[in-house]
């Protein structure tokens, strides 16, 4: 067992070096790419890390996303970059802790609603901002970020939301949230204050979308609230996490990476029917695949070999 | 002389649905080590009394005291920290995970003062205890009805609640199963828990229950000693001479 673990350390940290050089050896279009897949496997895996356990499906993503990379169009030249992150990830969780505590006693589609309405609650609240108190429609982004460094800190965050990801699944905080998933009856009934198990998990979640908004702000030049709360991420994401399998953590990476490429592609390509074949996309994986790639291999495994009982620490 | 501190002193407790009231002025006290018959007709109040008092559902009014703290209108996750668990009616366990696990569940997240113990001997002891000896790696949904009533119970044993509240739980056992039932909750009463037993099944009333408080529509119709009450006219009207005569 601890031989398994010193080689998958050693292979886990072979694999970021290697892709941590990428930006030395690739050109500005292969960076541009490695880009969005890191930025759609930390958004995805994030999305999974609280929409997995919980089932609770959210369309909040936009909402941090927009909140890291306004953060950084208002305050990016005022204040050093370390600073600036540390702002919007804790912007991202005061306002994480203020819509778990409101929202998460509801239950299923009052929640996607909700969150979906937040996103564009925040939008409209930036734009009445910026109109009226700032006079201003966009900003601009001059900060000292190039997409080497754009990609490193995201390279980071990935690593950071797996290792939070695996911690979490060993914590009590991850036992509660697989008795919550199972029956949460039974869970407040055991002793867990389900509220504050559910809302610890948002908040780590959302913090992660923060910051890879924040991250991502100095690859656009101009901002704006459109771009920066755009409702496409948040669909994307929950249609990455799901084609992956929300309820493994390395689920969500099986299905951003395919998709992100395939958007890539199909955005390049076919930039006015995009969202009609999004949509199709995701009725697809809805009807074909309900618990994922994740499910597809799980279902693989269990006919070939005997059942790997999972032994918890 | 001051009487000993009741583990659950029940008074005025009220709760309606709509027009319907539920549990209508209830009142009842449990004292140390005793078991507690709460019997009714269907839909007299029981499952409601039992929501009411593990926090499942709030009162609309009356008060709960759990040795000698109010509990009323508590989250139960509050309630079960405080030493009462209970099991369900349709009984539930967690099914996509192994017995250990659901033994667990109760274990580490109720009380403080258990923090410390061994939860590999104490889940197992548990397991024993309940008739599921080494059945750790078991699956919960590849389980007997029985075994899943015996999982159940192991749940809320695990945290040593001091009130144990069972909703039927011998509803459903075949004889033999009955036999061993009986003898499993008696020895649970002989190891000090306190225990409110609902129960239609008349014979493992008989043989458990010390005292009996009897519902009909919501309010308490009798109480006292188990003998004397099933025998009395009211109770036996409100049954209508159906189970308490199966006996
Ligand atoms: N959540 C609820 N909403 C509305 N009505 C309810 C609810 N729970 C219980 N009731 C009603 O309250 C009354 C008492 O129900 P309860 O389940 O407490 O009865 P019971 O004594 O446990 O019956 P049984 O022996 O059948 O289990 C019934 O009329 C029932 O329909
Ligand atoms: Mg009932």
């Amino acid at each position: 067992m601890n031989a398994r673990l010193a080689t998958f350390a050693l292979l886990t940290a072979a694999g970021l070096s290697l892709m941590a050089m990428v930006p030395y050896l690739a050109n500005a279009y292969w960076l541009a790419l490695g880009i969005s897949l890191l930025q759609y496997t930390v958004l995805a895996t994030a999305w999974g890390l609280f929409s997995g356990p919980t089932r609770y499906v959210s369309l909040a993503t936009t909402a941090f996303f927009g909140v890291g990379a306004y953060t950084v169009a208002v305050l990016g030249e005022a204040l050093p970059w370390p600073v600036v992150l540390a702002v919007a990830a804790m912007l991202g969780a005061a306002l994480a802790v203020l819509v778990g505590l409101s929202t998460l006693r509801l239950s299923g589609v009052y929640f996607v609603i909700f969150t979906f309405g937040l996103a564009e609650l925040i939008r409209q609240l930036v734009v009445w901002f910026e109109v009226n108190k700032s006079h201003v429609l966009g900003r601009y982004v001059f900060v000292p970020v190039t997409q080497a460094l754009i990609y490193w800190q995201l390279l980071a965050l990935a690593a950071a939301v797996f290792a939070l990801g695996w911690l979490i699944a060993r914590s009590r905080l991850g036992f509660a949230l697989r008795i919550i998933g199972e029956d949460e009856t039974v869970a407040t009934h055991c002793g867990i204050n389900t509220t504050i198990a559910k809302v610890t998990l948002f908040v780590i979640s959302a913090t992660v979308m923060t910051l890879v908004g924040a991250v991502m702000a100095p690859r656009w030049t101009y901002i704006e609230p459109s771009i920066a709360f755009n409702a496409m991420i948040s669909f994307q994401v929950l249609i990455m996490a799901l084609l992956g399998g929300a309820h493994r953590l390395w689920g969500p990476v099986l299905g951003a990476v395919p998709l992100t490429l395939l958007f890539e592609l199909l955005s390049a390509n076919f930039p006015n029917t995009f969202t009609i074949i999004l949509g199709c996309i995701f009725l697809v994986i809805v009807y074909l695949l309900p618990r994922g790639v994740v499910g597809l291999i799980e279902r693989r495994r269990e006919t070939s070999v005997p059942v790997q009982r999972r032994l918890p620490a | 002389m001051t009487a000993p501190l009741p583990v659950l002193a029940v008074e005025g407790l009220t709760r309606a649905f709509g027009g319907l009231v539920a549990v209508n002025n209830l009142a009842l006290e449990i004292g140390r080590g005793e078991i507690l018959g709460l019997l009714g007709p269907n839909g007299s109040g029981k499952t409601t009394a039992l929501n009411l008092m593990s926090g499942a559902l709030r009162p609309d009014a009356g008060t709960i005291r759990l040795m000698g703290c109010d509990i009323a209108g508590l989250p139960p996750y509050r309630i079960a920290r405080l030493g009462l668990t209970r099991t369900f009616q349709l009984v539930r366990v967690l099914d996509g995970m192994d017995c250990r696990e659901n033994v667990m569940a109760g274990l580490v997240f109720g009380r403080p003062h258990l923090a410390a113990v061994d939860i590999n001997a104490r889940t197992a002891t548990l397991l024993q205890r309940v008739g599921l000896g080494g059945q750790e790696a078991r699956l919960a949904c590849e389980l007997t009805y029985i075994d899943r009533k015996r999982l159940e119970l192991a749940r809320a044993l695990a945290p040593a609640p001091d009130l144990l509240l069972l909703d039927e739980w011998l509803a459903g056992l075949n004889p033999s199963e009955l036999v061993s039932g009986i003898d499993l909750i008696r020895s649970l009463r002989d190891d000090g828990i306190t225990i409110v037993l609902v129960e239609h099944v008349m014979r493992a009333v008989r043989a458990l229950c010390d005292r009996c408080v009897v519902m009909s529509g919501g309010r308490k119709i009798a109480e006292g000693v188990t003998g004397s009450v099933l025998a009395d006219k009211a109770v036996v009207e409100a049954y209508l001479g159906g189970i308490a005569a199966d006996a």
